[in-house]
C-alpha cells in the first residue's frame, strides 16, 4: 500500500463535512471518488495535500504523514489539478514550467526546461508549446493543467473532476492519458467524478462517500445498482455494452416502458 | 522523461530572447530619457555636457550646479518613484487578482493626502509664498511628510488587519481599500472646507505629486525602500505566476498563498507610502504601467516585473521632462502630465491587442 488515509476528519465552521474517512490505495491505480454533489469529494482531495487542514487523522504516503510535511515538501509528492484553472497571457510551456515551482531555487534550470519539453512530447502536445493559454480550448487547458501536475514528479495525482466541461472525445483522451501516466510512472491518481460510466471505464478502485464517511471502497465488484441507489438516492441499472459496464438511470421497468 | 537532456528547445529560447530584447530596449530608452531630462529645462545643457558633468569632468561651474543640485535629484526621483509605483502596482494586481489594483485604488494615496492635510491645517505646516517657481510652499516638509507616511501606513494596517481576520481574501482587501479611499477623500474635503485660503492652497498643492520636491536627503531612503521592495517582488516572481494560475493551483504547487499575499501587500504599501509621502500623489503609473507592459511581454512575472519597473521610470521621466518645458517658464507638477502622456499610449496598446 502506498497511501493510507486514517480517521480523517474535517470541520467547516463547527459542522462536520468529513467525519471519519479511511482508505488505502496501491501504486499504478486510478481511484474514483464518487458521491452526490456537496458530499465532500473536493474537500477530501484538498485535505489530502493540506490545502484544507483536517481536524484530525493521518495521510501516510510510504510511511510519512503528509500532514506533517511543509507545504513545499507536499508539493514535491502530490500534484493537484483543481476544477477551475485561471488563464493569463502565458504560453503553455511557461504554464507547465510552473509545475517545477517546488524545485525552483532562484531560477529554473535546464533540466526543468527539458523535463517540460519531454512532457509536451509525451502528451502529443508539441504544437501547443508556445500557444498562449488564454487562447486555448477547455480540453487543451485541462491537458496543460495535468502536464503541470505531472512535472511536479508527484507520487499521487489529485484531480478534481478532470473531465467536467469537456466534450466526449476530450473526456476519453484526458482519462486515457491519466491512466497511462499512472501506470508508466507507478504513481496513483485520485479523481473526483460525476460520470459513473467514465469512472467504470477508467478507474481501478472506487470510493463512495456518504454522510462524511466512506460508504464502500473496493474494485469493480462493489459497483452495484444497490450501492449506487444507496449513495445517490436514485434507482439505476447496470448493463454491459461491448464488454464495457454502463450505468443507466431508472428502474428496470422504466427503461423499456417509457 | 529524459529526452534531449541539457538542451533548451530553440523556439522557446528564441521566445525568451525576444522578451529579453524588449527589456534591454527599455533600459536603453530609460538611459536616453534620463540624459534628456537633465539636459532640457529653462537653461538648456547639451547632452554631451550632461554626460561629462555626470562623469565628473567639469565643463562649467554653472552647468555643474544645475545638473548636480537641481536636475539630477529630480531625474533620479522620477526613476525611483516610477519604478516603485509600477512594481507596487504590478504586485498588487497579481496578489489581489484584480486588474484595477494599485496604490490609488487601495486608498494609500488618499490616506497620504489626508495625512498631509492634517499636518498643514492642524500643525500649521503650510504657507503662501510669492515666487514664480512655487507659489505655494509647504513650510515644514518633514512634519508634513511624516504625518502623510503615518496615515499611509495606518490605511495599510487597517487593510491588512481586516483581511487577516477574513483569511486574506483578495475581495476583502480590494473592497476595504476602496472604502478607505473614499473615507480619506471625504476627510480631505472636510478639512479643506474649514481651512483658510493659504491652508487650502497648500493642501491642494501637496496633493499634486511632483518629483521636483526631491532633495538629495530623501533619495537614499526612497532608493532603499524601492530597491529592496523590487528585489523582494523579483524573488517572488514564480509565486506570483502561481497565484495568477489560481489560489488552489498555487497551493498545490507549494505556495503559501496567504503569507505571500500579506507580505506582498505590506511591501507594496511601504513602497507606495514612501513615494506618496515624499512626492505627493502621482496617479496612473501604478495602475497602467503594468498593463502597458502586459500588452508587450505578456503576464509572465519574470518579464512583467522588470518591464513594469522600466515602464514606470520611462513614463515619469518623460512626463516630468515635458512638464518642465510645455508651459515654460512655468513648471507643471508631474502628476498632471502622467495621465496626459500615458493614457493615449495605453489606449493605443489596448486597441492593438497583444504583441505576439
Amino acid at each position: 500500500m502506498m497511501l493510507t488515509v486514517n480517521e480523517l476528519r474535517f470541520m467547516y465552521r463547527n459542522k462536520d463535512v468529513l467525519k471519519q474517512i479511511g482508505f488505502s490505495i496501491e501504486e499504478g491505480k486510478v481511484i474514483a471518488v464518487l458521491g452526490p454533489n456537496g458530499v465532500g469529494k473536493t474537500t477530501l482531495l484538498k485535505c489530502l495535500n493540506r490545502i484544507l487542514k483536517p481536524r484530525k487523522g493521518t495521510v501516510m504516503l510510504y510511511g510519512e504523514n503528509l500532514l506533517d510535511l511543509s507545504t513545499m515538501d507536499i508539493a514535491r509528492r502530490v500534484g493537484y489539478v483543481p476544477q477551475r484553472v485561471e488563464t493569463g497571457r502565458l504560453t503553455a510551456f511557461d504554464a507547465v514550467l510552473l509545475g517545477r515551482r517546488p524545485y525552483i531555487g532562484w531560477d529554473i534550470s535546464t533540466r526543468d526546461i527539458t523535463m517540460v519539453d519531454a512532457i509536451f512530447t509525451r502528451l502529443g502536445m508539441e504544437s501547443l508549446r508556445l500557444s498562449y493559454i488564454d487562447e486555448m480550448s477547455g480540453g487543451e487547458l485541462q491537458k496543460v493543467a495535468i502536464a503541470r501536475a505531472i512535472v511536479q514528479e508527484p507520487k499521487i495525482l489529485l484531480l478534481d473532476e478532470p473531465t467536467s466541461n469537456l466534450d466526449l472525445k476530450n473526456q476519453v483522451e484526458i482519462l486515457t492519458t491519466i491512466r497511462d501516466i499512472v501506470r508508466d510512472h507507478k504513481i496513483a491518481a485520485i479523481m473526483t467524478m460525476h460520470d459513473l460510466n467514465q469512472a467504470l471505464r477508467f478507474a481501478d478502485t472506487f470510493i463512495f462517500i456518504k454522510n462524511g464517511t466512506v460508504h464502500i471502497h473496493g474494485n469493480h465488484d462493489i459497483v452495484t445498482p444497490a450501492v449506487i441507489e444507496d449513495v445517490y438516492g436514485l434507482p439505476v441499472m447496470i448493463g454491459e455494452f461491448g464488454g464495457i459496464r454502463c450505468v443507466i438511470p431508472g428502474a428496470a421497468n422504466l427503461a423499456t416502458g417509457e | 522523461m529524459h529526452l534531449n537532456q541539457g538542451k533548451v528547445p530553440n523556439d522557446y529560447q528564441e521566445y525568451l530572447n525576444r522578451k529579453v530584447r524588449w527589456i534591454i530596449a527599455g533600459i536603453i530608452l530609460t538611459f536616453i530619457l534620463f540624459i534628456a531630462a537633465i539636459s532640457v529645462g529653462a537653461v538648456a545643457i547639451p547632452p554631451r555636457e550632461v554626460i561629462e558633468s555626470l562623469a565628473g569632468i567639469s565643463t562649467s561651474m554653472k552647468w555643474d550646479m544645475i545638473v548636480w543640485n537641481i536636475r539630477l535629484p529630480q531625474a533620479l526621483a522620477a526613476v525611483i518613484a516610477g519604478v516603485g509605483l509600477a512594481v507596487a502596482g504590478v504586485a498588487m494586481q497579481s496578489i489581489l487578482r484584480n486588474p484595477l489594483a494599485s496604490p490609488f485604488t487601495l486608498g494609500i494615496s488618499s490616506a497620504g493626502a489626508f495625512g498631509a492635510a492634517v499636518a498643514i491645517i492642524f500643525f500649521g505646516t503650510g504657507t503662501m509664498q510669492s515666487t514664480v517657481a512655487s507659489p505655494v510652499a509647504v513650510s515644514n516638509p518633514y512634519l508634513t511628510t511624516l504625518v502623510a507616511f503615518i496615515f499611509c501606513m495606518l490605511a495599510t494596517g487597517i487593510i491588512l488587519l481586516i483581511s487577516h481576520v477574513k483569511g486574506a481574501s483578495p475581495e476583502v482587501m480590494v473592497l476595504t481599500g476602496v472604502a478607505l479611499s473614499s473615507l480619506f477623500s471625504a476627510g480631505v474635503m472636510f478639512l479643506q472646507y474649514f481651512s483658510n485660503d493659504a491652508q487650502l492652497a497648500a493642501v491642494v498643492f501637496w496633493t499634486f505629486g511632483d518629483v521636483g520636491r526631491a532633495t538629495w536627503e530623501m533619495l537614499p531612503l526612497m532608493a532603499l525602500v524601492v530597491g529592496a521592495g523590487t528585489l523582494y517582488f523579483v524573488a517572488n516572481r514564480w509565486n506570483y505566476n502561481a497565484i495568477d494560475a489560481g489560489d488552489e493551483t498555487a497551493q498545490g504547487l507549494g505556495v503559501n498563498v496567504m503569507r505571500v499575499r500579506l507580505i506582498g501587500m505590506t511591501v507594496a504599501a511601504c513602497i507606495s507610502a514612501v513615494v506618496v509621502a515624499l512626492l505627493g500623489v502621482i496617479g496612473f503609473v501604478g495602475l497602467v504601467c503594468p498593463h502597458m507592459v502586459r500588452r508587450i511581454v505578456g503576464d509572465d512575472q519574470r518579464f512583467l516585473i522588470p518591464g513594469s519597473a522600466i515602464a514606470g521610470a520611462v513614463l515619469l521621466l518623460a512626463s516630468d521632462t515635458v512638464a518642465r518645458v510645455i508651459v515654460a517658464p512655468y513648471v507643471l507638477p508631474v502628476s498632471v502630465l502622467t495621465a496626459f502622456m500615458g493614457a493615449p499610449v495605453f489606449i493605443y496598446l489596448l486597441f492593438r491587442g497583444y504583441k505576439r
